[in-house]
């Protein structure tokens, strides 16, 4: 047996009726297979590439997202926020005027003391952003990003907060937005799913447990959900065949099985079956495709270099390079979990460490992108569950959701930009206040989606990514 | 007018108005207070036709003088309703509903699902020579309305796999189905559905139901997604379907079975349900959020489960379509305050856990207890042997007395971290940083001239875990070497003996170095003492005070070290029995025995006991029985039971905000739109709620179960809005047959089997699912029941049915979850504790879907691949997708491959030679039908393609017979195996197989 691929294409349809007039082999099932993945319209309407959004409310400005998920939560006090007014400060006690009646996690009940930034900022590119010294790779692209310094989410603890990013909501059973981007766009490539999870574990911090729901569909049906691709054992969930089965015979087996099951149909007219067909299409194509995804030998010595990998082991930077090709290959959401950014203690040395991790290849990907001339139409975004306190935690800093800062990067925002403040202290977001929902506004903006008018009825409510509170476009940062 | 579907001409508010309205109007116009725009509310007539102030909204019989629809119909952006921003516009066919409907006069109904239930007269039909049912006379009067008939009956075959999948979610046997086949008797079917539905399976079909609604796991849900032990819960629900447990009192169960007079074991289990809902052992998390959390989830799921309502709204404003307050909400959620439970749990944390011993747990118990108690007695008596002996034990006792004297510590340190603090007792403290491995330091005053025996003394402290001794996670430690040194010279051990030892970690190690070093499980949290005696005693040699320095090794790691000491030396070597008196037995003992009070005079004796040789039999026997006792109690599984305790205040949380005190305090209350229960002068409590939701008046109760179960057995509820029968759900097609049947099931004693009974024995059920292309455009939904439906088959099933068809599955109903094969790795993103899969190699492999473990954060990804909900929230309805993963699961999970190969293998075993009669045998096994001309074809070609490969590599042949840990039958050619087992795999990827037509 041969692979379908090789087989000549039949462009031209055959309806089903004329092809179960022939004998049952009458017709190869790899002819089969051809004809019907040739069927664009019969694609169409099985509702595998398109979504429900037919024509776009405004006009889009990007095609795909690249979500890097600090996750643990960043301190924006040593990243995108510098606070001379907090060095000053240091050891002495958190003015009450920020902290009373205030939702604090670990330090409950603790002595409240201001802690200064552990690392120094600088100027960056001709726009001057003020970055902190240990991103230089990332300050080599300021005039490429645009930084969120006045982000504030609801849930002070990791797994509702990455709720909160992903869906909208702390309650479960919500989609995540690369499942409501699925619903509302569809997916652009026929051998990769439309959405997919890379995740990485630091070596700087407390690696934070994330769970599968974080890219589930919720309420959406399953062929919405995230699939997560990993860098050992099976690169997706059961795409490896079993022992003593070659290529060749998987192959053959699904021919066998889609054509038992096109015969079978004639006797039951279900509509089921030939998605079903379909299903089993895409399956074998994600056997060959996600593998060759997966293998990185053909990228260049100085790609590896840009990214700072080698490739394959698992870390950030080989899944940027991972995310890259995605992207490249049509996948409309990429998310890339890094865990190790929560600094309850030394987060001094801790973030040296996670720094380094992230920052090279963080950047790699934005120049990769501009150079191959996907920047234009993708959102890069760059940034944690929720920020952490300017008061200390030993020689750390607890989580902080009242203000924490995001990075996004593309064609589609402007560049050098920097949006809204915290206070001196870094404490509140108070200028330009941007909340995850209006991130979430933003994002359905930029692929041509009205938050307002994008809902899927549920318990019998319209259900929004934006929830039920007002969200607001953050205009003043697009392009 | 639309077109009339319903054989009617009249407006219904219900039917035609309330959707659109509700849809379109009530965010601004309805329930919601808060939010209500312009005062005008539309959801009720009386502020809808008002005109006190205004113009009224509307004037019934005039719809050209209603603002309504002067404002519905106006061209102007600024004045037109609904606005702009709403985004919902009103469709010409709304428009015109609503001018008839207030042409009409306006009328209002009250919402269909909460009108007192009455049960309506069944149509009249004429069927000659059928036999109709109630729920027929129903579906066909509607058809008649709609000019169509019911489908032709479907064939014997598929009838017997359908009603076998739902009512038992297992494939038939080919028995079963020839047996029907070949039945032409009328009371046939009858026959089959009384056999199927007396299975102890049926119990374990409509679990899986139950368990997505009341949110069923074997995990917390929340960050780490700890495990924690429910199943004895999943066991109850099981055995409620098959002992057909009326409803109201497996609600009543659930709910309150904790409250109930006397209530048993099994009642006390059911109250599980109240503890089901998602937990977090977070550290940073802040008890009060997280409570505040549980009683919102509580409130939403027993929401749904009974009133098939949207409650969870309501947790932060007034209901936006239903008449939900806020005031409901928290009112409702008072219920639940009296609930025992910590906000953090996790460890000891978890309250309260209930023992759910088997009948043969609970015998050998009560054997067990009469045993120890026998003993004790035998172990208590006195005799004048005993007592002369005692008297001599006291004697040396005394001699000991004053011969360890204490050395008192001047410093201390550890070269893991942890940092040391002496204590006022003289005794050294280890606290902080738990370093792996850690080896201590000591210096300490020798007040004697010689040293010849050094006693270490092992104490407990709260702080440690099991209160210590040692710092390990259990209590324990190692201790591998005692090094001592006086001034310069080392001190040499002759022998080592400790108070307990633990098997393989004796005291001597520490003298000869075994690595197994000197440990004291399973008795931590009381005091151990190890004595060690020197060689030779060593002399100070000047007349000063001497220091002497104790090193004490632990290299065991994981934190197995000494918490807490205190060290003591003696001059001279002395009597082995009591060398591990503690300081205070000692010291009572140095006690004129004339002046000893009665406490000090048993705390001697009973010490005495503890050591008499003369005593050894009845003490070891007593402490073997109570070591058999523990390990039993400890083998009883538990569950999470509710245990009522004084009720937290509840108050209205403004916006949800868990941090605001200052809303109104509530006490339990139902919500008030609702028939109120007749209890004054009392508060509410859970069991008035459990008894108020089964009682007649409650509307809500009934139509929300009959209408599930109906989905159950036709695919769609008769509203398919199954999870909201509220103003925003879907009106429901036959709402005479719903109501019918809520009564009925009412007046049947909340009879669950004869509700399912009367489902599967209509025709309606019985007949053909299959919809040509005309039917599948004008009733895509099947609404109107003019045939069957037909859907892909949940996640459990998908397995079980893989498990039935190769003989694989365990046989066995209840139990502890168990661990299928699952891809490595999976679970990698897990934390506190990082763990890794290990799946079960027994019976645990092969039961059935729903007893697979079930892990919030990451649910089995085969389970996951066919929409299996995570259950971190109530699901009342399953999405069916249809995915390249649900290939991906059925070609290549291990589960599946293993049944091919174990599905092969029966096939070569039946007794059929060729391959015609061995697809055959196949067939009526996986799809009970034998296979057609054209399936016989293609297959065998499959087959011999298959047979043509392996016969060229039989090492691949070897390979793929060998999948999966099952037996393997040993004399079959390993080729031909394969080689069918490629055919199996065929077999096993098609969707007949996994669809229930």
């Amino acid at each position: 047996m041969s692979n379908s691929s090789e087989n000549i294409n039949f462009k031209n349809t055959i309806s089903r009726r004329s092809f179960l007039n022939q004998t049952a082999l009458g017709i190869g099932p790899l002819a089969l297979m051809s004809m019907l993945s040739g069927d664009a319209s019969a694609q169409e309407k099985n509702g595998l590439n398109s979504g429900v959004i037919r024509t776009p409310h405004v006009t889009p400005k990007v095609k795909r997202i690249v979500h890097l998920c600090m996750a643990g939560g960043p301190s924006h006090l040593e990243t995108f926020d510098d606070k001379p007014k907090l060095k000053e400060m240091h050891d002495q006690p958190m003015p009450e005027s920020y902290t009373k009646g205030q939702q604090i996690a670990q330090l409950q009940g603790k002595k409240l003391k201001c802690f200064g930034p552990q690392h120094a900022f600088k100027n960056f590119g001709e726009s001057g952003q003020r970055i902190c010294e240990l991103f230089p790779h990332i300050g080599s692209v300021a005039d490429d990003i645009c930084i969120i310094r006045s982000m504030h989410t609801d849930q002070i603890n990791h797994d509702p907060a990455h709720l909160v990013f992903n869906t909208g909501s702390s309650n479960a059973g919500r989609p995540s937005m690369g499942s409501w981007l699925l619903y509302g766009l569809g997916q652009e490539s026929n051998d990769m799913p439309g959405y997919v999870v890379l995740t990485s574990v630091g070596r700087g911090g407390q690696s934070q447990p994330i769970a599968a729901r974080q890219w589930q569909s919720g309420f959406l049906p399953s062929r919405f959900q995230g699939v997560q691709f990993h860098a050992s054992g099976d690169p997706v969930l059961y795409l490896n065949r079993p022992q003593g089965v070659e290529l060749a015979q998987q192959r053959g087996l699904i021919d066998t099985v889609n054509q038992l099951n096109q015969q079978a149909n004639s006797f039951v007219n279900d509509p089921e079956i030939e998605t079903r067909i379909r299903q089993y299409e895409m399956a074998f194509r994600m056997q060959t495709s996600v593998p060759q995804l997966m293998d990185l030998s053909g990228e260049t010595q100085d790609t590896f270099d840009a990214y700072g990998t080698k490739g394959g082991d698992g870390t950030y930077a080989s899944n940027c390079l991972l995310a890259r090709r995605l992207l490249e290959k049509g996948v409309r959401f990429v998310q890339l979990y890094h865990r190790g950014w929560d600094h309850h203690g030394n987060i001094k040395g801790s973030m040296d460490i996670t720094a380094k991790e992230v920052d090279q290849a963080t950047a790699a990907l934005i120049k990769d992108l501009k150079q191959r001339g996907l920047f234009e139409d993708t959102l890069i975004v760059f940034g944690g569950e929720f920020g952490r306190t300017p008061m200390g935690q030993g020689s750390g800093r607890d989580h902080h959701i009242k203000g924490f800062s995001m990075m996004l990067s593309g064609g589609a925002v402007q560049g050098g930009k920097s949006y809204g403040n915290t206070d001196e202290l870094g404490y509140n977001a108070v200028e330009d206040i941007v909340h995850v929902r209006d991130f979430h506004a933003t994002m359905l903006h930029l692929f041509g989606i009205d938050h307002n008018r994008f809902s899927y009825k549920s318990q019998g409510l319209d259900f929004r990514l934006t929830g039920v509170e007002e969200a607001h476009v953050i205009k003043d940062i697009l392009a | 007018m639309v077109s009339d579907s319903w054989g009617q001409k009249q407006v219904q508010f219900n039917r035609d108005i309330r959707p659109i309205l509700s849809d379109k109007c009530f965010v601004c116009h309805g329930p919601d207070a808060k939010n209500r725009e312009a005062e005008l509310r539309l959801d009720q007539r009386a502020s809808a036709v008002d005109d006190q102030d205004r113009d009224p909204a509307i004037m019934p019989g005039h719809s050209d003088q209603s603002e309504i629809m002067a404002r519905i119909l106006s061209e102007d952006e600024d004045v037109r309703m609904p606005p702009g921003e709403h985004g919902k516009r009103l469709s010409a066919k709304e428009i015109g509903l609503l001018k008839d409907w207030i042409q009409q006069g306006a009328e209002y109904q009250e919402h269909w699902s909460i009108t007192p239930l009455k049960k309506p007269a069944v149509p009249k039909i004429d069927q000659a020579n059928k036999k109709t049912s109630a729920i027929d006379a129903f579906i066909l009067s509607r058809l008649k309305q709609e000019k169509l008939a019911p489908s032709k009956a479907a064939d014997p075959r598929t009838l017997v796999r359908r009603l076998s999948f739902d009512l038992t979610g297992l494939p038939p046997s080919p028995e079963l189905v020839e047996t029907f086949a070949n039945d032409p008797s009328p009371e046939a079917y009858e026959k089959l559905v009384n056999q199927l539905i007396q299975s102890s399976h049926y119990g374990e079909r409509m679990a899986i139901y139950w368990l997505d609604l009341v949110r069923y796991a074997d995990t917390l849900g929340y960050h780490g997604d700890q495990v924690r032990s429910v199943s004895p819960y999943r066991d109850y629900v099981i055995n409620a379907f098959n002992q057909n447990k009326p409803f109201d009192e497996f609600t009543i169960e659930q709910i309150a079975g904790d409250l109930l007079h006397d209530a048993t074991l099994d009642q006390k289990v059911a109250s599980t349900y109240n503890r089901l809902n998602r937990a977090s052992a977070e550290g940073g998390g802040q008890p009060k959020e997280y409570l505040a959390k549980y009683a919102a989830d509580r409130v939403r799921t027993t929401g749904n489960i009974w009133l098939g309502s949207t409650f969870g709204c309501a947790e932060c404003h007034d209901h936006k379509f239903d008449s939900f307050t806020t005031k409901d909400f928290y009112s409702f959620a008072a219920f639940f305050a009296d609930i025992k439970e910590k906000g953090i749990v996790g460890g000891a944390n978890h309250l309260e856990l209930l023992p759910v011993p088997t009948a043969e747990q609970q015998q050998e118990s009560a054997r067990l207890t009469k045993e120890i108690a026998a003993t004790q007695t035998k172990y208590d008596t006195k005799s004048p042997e005993l007592e002369a002996e005692f008297i001599k034990w006291q004697q040396s006792l005394s001699q000991q007395s004053g011969r360890w004297k204490l050395l008192t510590p001047t410093s201390a340190t550890s070269s893991g971290g942890s940092t040391m603090t002496i204590e006022k007792d003289g005794s050294i403290k280890a606290s902080g940083k738990v370093p792996d491995k850690d080896v201590y330091t000591i210096s300490l005053e020798l007040n004697a001239p010689s040293i010849a025996a050094l006693r270490l003394e092992c104490l407990t402290d709260d702080s440690f875990p099991a209160k210590g001794p040692g710092r390990a996670i259990n209590g324990n430690f190692v201790l591998h070497k005692v090094e001592a040194k006086l001034g310069d010279q080392n001190i040499a051990w002759a022998s080592a003996e400790a108070s307990h030892t633990q098997n393989n970690h004796s005291p001597t190690y520490i003298i000869n170095g075994n690595k197994n070093g000197w440990a004291i499980l399973p008795q931590t949290g009381q005091t151990q003492q190890l004595v060690l005696s020197a060689k030779k005693p060593v002399s100070v040699k000047s007349d000063a005070k001497q220091t002497l320095e104790v090193k004490l090794t632990h290299n065991y790691g994981t934190g197995h070290s000494l918490g807490k000491i205190r060290l003591y030396a003696a001059e001279a070597s002395g009597d082995n029995n009591t060398q591990f008196a503690s300081p205070a037995l000692l010291a009572i003992i140095s006690i004129d025995p004339a002046k000893r009070t009665k406490a000090q005079n048993e705390k001697l004796w009973n010490e005495f006991k503890q050591q008499s040789e003369l005593l050894k039999t009845p003490r070891d026997l007593l402490a073997k029985l109570k070591a058999d006792k523990t390990k039993l109690d400890k083998s009883v599984i538990t569950t999470l039971a509710t245990k009522a305790g004084p009720p937290r205040v509840m108050r209205i949380l403004p916006r949800g905000d868990w941090m605001d005190d200052s809303g109104e305090i509530v006490t339990p209350s139902v919500p008030a739109f609702l028939p109120q229960p007749k209890i004054e002068g009392r508060t509410l409590n859970r069991k008035d709620l459990a008894d108020w939701l089964v009682s007649k008046e409650n509307p809500l109760v009934a139509r929300t179960f009959v209408n599930r179960i109906w989905m159950l057995y036709f695919g769609n509820g008769l509203s398919r809005s199954v999870d909201d029968l509220g103003s925003q759900g879907e009106t429901p097609s036959h709402p005479e047959l719903l109501d019918w049947l809520a009564a009925d099931f009412i007046d049947s004693g909340w009879d669950i089997k004869h509700l399912v009974k009367q489902m599967v024995l209509s025709n309606s059920y019985q007949q053909s699912s299959y919809a040509s292309q005309e039917d599948q455009k004008s009733d895509p939904y099947n609404r109107l029941l003019a045939r069957q439906s037909r859907w892909r088959l949940d996640a459990e099933m998908v397995r079980d049915n893989a498990l039935v068809v190769s003989g694989l599955m365990v046989d066995k109903i209840g139990g502890v979850s168990a661990k299928p094969y699952q891809p490595a790795g999976y679970w990698a993103q897990m934390n506190f504790p990082k763990r890794t899969y290990k799946h079960d190699s027994g019976d645990g492999q092969y039961r059935r879907g729903l007893y697979t473990h079930w892990q919030r954060t990451f649910l089995h990804p085969s389970m996951l691949a066919f929409d299996a909900p995570p259950r971190e929230e109530c699901t009342a309805r399953r999405e069916r997708s249809n995915t390249p993963l649900q290939a991906l699961v059925l070609l290549n999970d291990p589960t599946y491959v293993e049944a091919a190969r174990v599905f092969a293998e029966k096939i070569l075993l039946s007794g059929n030679k060729d391959f015609e009669t061995r697809l055959t045998w196949a067939f009526n096994r996986a799809l009970s039908r034998p296979p057609r001309t054209d399936e016989m074809v293609l297959l065998k070609q499959w087959y011999e393609k298959n047979l043509a490969i392996y016969q060229k590599s039989p090492e691949s042949a070897a390979k793929l017979a060998a999948a999966g840990i099952a037996p393997k039958t040993s004399d079959l050619d390993t080729i031909e195996l394969a080689a069918w087992t490629s055919v199996t795999r065929a077999i096993l990827n098609l969707h007949e197989g996994i669809t229930r037509y």
